[in-house]
């Protein structure tokens, strides 16, 4: 492994130092292990917390601010933050209007999420939780314990986030993100995987003409192995996936994400592809974010989300946003 | 078993988790993320810190002061379920210093049922509840067989050994591994592995 670290068991604890320190404009709780807003809690305003395991940068620290989240704590290495630490984020930015907790459907940040919104219920605090589970590559909960939240989970922290700024009451800050939660649908390749500080090893091997197919983003194999294809089949068959499993109508939100490892060369090459195809679908990218947003530390691979649009989601969208890792029209 | 015993079985569970680290890691990796070993380690270090600078007047609160230090320390999907486990073990107990066989009887299946209800798993989803469950069935069977706590444990730690093993051959059903579906068959559960290191211990320090 060569990371520039210091100590494995210190990286989460010294990158929120760093973040610190080059936002000023973002207030850093070392001891708590949150990351909020400055100018949080703001009176009236329903209050956006998001986590989840660290090793996603810019997710979710990096979306932070004005227009987005007031809020988010990240735990270890992919691993969820625990319910004291999202309870201390909640109640640092509650505003009394509520909260809202977006959570990725992983296993265990839902419980830590649930076990904090309880908590937060107890000292007065109402939660909304939005779920995000947009991973197409997953089979049904019979199976699974259901499809996670990934690339999706930047457009409802968005969109969401959006409404809340402009005076969205509670219910309609969470319904807004369940709606584009549920308008959302993601497929990701991996062609290596990516290397915790603390295993100091690959998540798994791969020889060098396979890839892994429908993989998330906590560095855990996909749903199967493939031999490695031009990436305009690539695209072809997650456009197929995400076409299959959900209605996106003829506009669209895209997000080409790369997962850590990834040049943006390669990003673009499969963002051409895509528009080709959708073109000839007669879906109009509407709006559209090629880059690392949701990354699965440095493992090289991307995913695709397409989330179907209205003109709200696109007000929405367009809204202006001062974060770490987005920024727009303010 | 006295609060003393009750300690010393979350110490002796401590150093297990410690000894056992990497291997519930490398367990972790091939289906997960590899962090069980890191993770668990990290609340049971906390876990024994907390016990060594608190005084303890029942069996309860000791379990009860477990489950709320790895809640609070753990993360993930094993901090919830074991911490939620040791709660509930705790609040099933009565009152007092020293609790019975039958008391701990039932707070084994109160904390089977916290990690059921929790998780949503049912046996045979390749989780801890394919090691938690034989291992409160099996207590359960020698203590109403007449066996004392020594061998009560020991059957408990067999059979726990026994559902941790038998996850090989299942498809995971529930947590990140079920994301693999049937890729994941051929590989054991790191949480009913950790929960048979939990039933070892407990039989290590009663014999």
């Amino acid at each position: 492994m060569k990371k520039f670290i210091n100590d494995p068991a210190d990286v989460v604890a010294e990158a929120l130092t760093g973040l610190a320190a080059a936002h000023p404009e973002l207030r850093v709780d070392a001891a708590e292990q949150y990351v909020a807003r400055a100018d949080a809690p703001r009176a009236g305003k329903v209050a956006l917390v998001s986590g989840g395991g660290s090793g996603h940068e810019p997710l979710h620290g990096g979306f932070v601010g004005a227009g987005m989240l007031d809020a988010a704590c990240p735990g270890e290495i992919f691993t969820s933050p625990v319910p004291d630490q999202i309870l201390a984020a909640t109640k640092a930015v509650d505003g009394g209007a509520g909260v809202v907790h977006v959570v990725k459907n992983y296993t265990g940040d839902v419980m830590n999420f649930q076990l904090a919104a309880e908590m937060a219920a107890d000292e007065g605090i109402t939660v909304e939780t939005v779920l995000v589970d947009d991973d197409v590559a997953v089979e049904n909960s019979t199976w699974t314990a259901g499809r996670r939240g990934t690339g999706a989970t930047l457009l409802v922290e968005k969109i969401a986030g959006a409404r809340a700024e402009e005076g969205g009451k509670l219910a309609e800050v969470a319904a807004i993100g369940r709606r584009v939660n549920a308008n959302s649908g993601s497929f990701a390749y991996a062609l290596r995987a990516g290397t915790t500080p603390a295993s100091g090893q690959p998540g798994f091997d791969l020889p060098e003409d396979e890839i892994e197919v429908g993989v998330g983003i906590h560095g855990e194999p996909g749903r199967r192995r493939e031999k490695l294809r031009a990436a305009r089949e690539l695209v072809g068959s997650a456009l197929d996936a995400i076409l299959e499993a959900k209605e996106v109508g003829d506009r669209v939100i895209v997000l080409v994400n790369g997962l850590g490892g990834t040049p943006l060369i390669e990003l673009y090459v499969v963002y051409g592809e895509l528009s080709k195809i959708l073109e000839q679908k007669r879906i109009t990218i509407a709006r559209r974010l090629v880059g690392d947003y949701v990354t699965s530390l440095d493992m090289a691979g991307l995913s695709i989300t397409l989330t179907a649009a209205d003109d709200e989601i696109l007000r929405l969208w367009d809204a202006p946003v001062v974060t770490p890792g987005l920024r727009w029209g303010a | 078993m006295r609060t003393d015993l009750a300690i010393a079985w979350l110490r002796a569970t401590a150093v297990s988790v410690t000894e056992q680290s990497d291997r519930l890691t490398r367990l972790d990796a091939a289906i997960g993320d590899g962090d069980h070993g890191v993770n668990l380690n990290r609340g049971f270090t906390a876990v024994v810190a907390a016990l060594a600078g608190g005084t303890f007047d029942s069996v309860a609160a000791v379990f009860v002061k477990a489950g709320t230090t790895l809640i609070s320390k753990v993360g993930g999907a094993s901090g919830p379920l074991y911490g939620s486990a040791y709660r509930a073990l705790g609040k099933a107990l009565p009152e007092g210093p020293e609790i019975t066989l039958p008391d701990l009887v039932a707070g084994l299946h109160a904390a089977l049922e916290a990690i059921r209800k929790l998780g949503g798993a049912e046996p045979g989803d390749a989780t801890m509840v394919d090691a938690w469950k034989p291992a409160a069935e099996a207590f359960e069977s020698a203590v109403a067989a007449g066996n004392a706590l020594p061998a009560a444990a020991a059957e408990a730690a067999r059979a726990a050994d026994a559902g941790a093993r038998a996850t090989i051959e299942l498809r995971a059903r529930k947590g990140r591994a079920s994301y693999l579906g049937e890729r994941s068959v051929g590989h054991q559960d790191p949480g009913a592995t950790s929960t048979a290191l939990i039933f070892e211990a407990l039989a290590s320090v009663t014999t």
